[in-house]
């Protein structure tokens, strides 16, 4: 099972938790399972397309997804995502 | 409430003024102690927006990264993140909320003609718009 490693501003939503085990062969399933088990994540994960966010960067080991197959990536059984808060702002 | 100690206070003051007129950027970390958050570093962080930078910030994912390895290996949690407003008051405006995360301190420093105006700290609510939140002696310096 691949290793998601969960960033400080979403852990009110995994209990606390800031390394989570879960199953499926790509970021896709990975993510839906994470959904699943974890539903209050879901809305910052996902907007209301089911389509990841466009505030969230998605890692494998040190690549961003955007540069693999974006949610097709598959995952080896041994893979560290991290989720990576976009940390953005400014005057309007 | 959100207590920023006298060091992280200075560095964080610091980059605003050196910044200016552009918007600078960067991680408050510390400890949760009940409702209180003391924030006792403050990481300065590049200002990686392409483009204008007088209105805009952008962290990278990278400099996220070794912010919270800084908390892991340091006992610490990253509670937030700084950032300015330069001639504008320190109030988050839509662009801010719209990319902000739950859960962060968001403070604002405004910077008025290269001279600290006011401090202010701001968190998503439930309904996705911010509060403000107390900062404790240091609003208005």
């Amino acid at each position: 099972m691949a290793t998601v490693i969960i960033p400080t501003p979403l852990r009110k939503f995994t209990g606390n938790t800031a390394k989570l085990q879960v199953s499926g062969a790509t970021i896709e399933e990975s993510f839906k399972t994470l959904s699943t088990d974890f539903p209050d994540l879901k809305k910052h994960l996902f907007d209301e397309q089911g389509n990841i966010r466009s505030f969230v960067n998605i890692f494998v080991g040190d690549d961003d997804i955007r540069d693999l197959q974006n949610e097709k990536t598959t995952l080896s059984n041994d893979a560290v995502i991290s989720i990576v808060p976009a940390i953005a702002g400014g005057l309007s | 409430m959100i207590i920023i100690e006298p060091e992280a206070k200075r560095i964080m003051l610091e980059d605003a003024l050196l910044a200016y007129p552009d918007e600078c950027c960067g991680f408050l970390l510390g400890v949760e102690n009940g409702s209180e958050r003391i924030i006792s570093t403050s990481l300065v962080v590049n200002n990686a927006k392409e483009g204008d930078k007088k209105r805009r910030f952008e962290i990278a994912a990278k400099d996220y990264v070794k912010a919270e390895r800084f908390a892991d290996e340091n006992n610490l949690s990253l509670l937030g993140v700084y950032h300015s407003h330069p001639d504008h008051p320190a109030v988050p405006s839509e662009h801010d909320r719209v990319a902000a995360q739950p859960f962060f301190s968001y403070v604002i420093v405004s910077v008025i003609n290269k001279n600290i105006s006011a401090i202010r700290s701001w968190q998503l609510n439930e309904q996705n718009r911010f509060e403000e939140e107390k900062l404790k002696g240091y609003q208005f310096v």
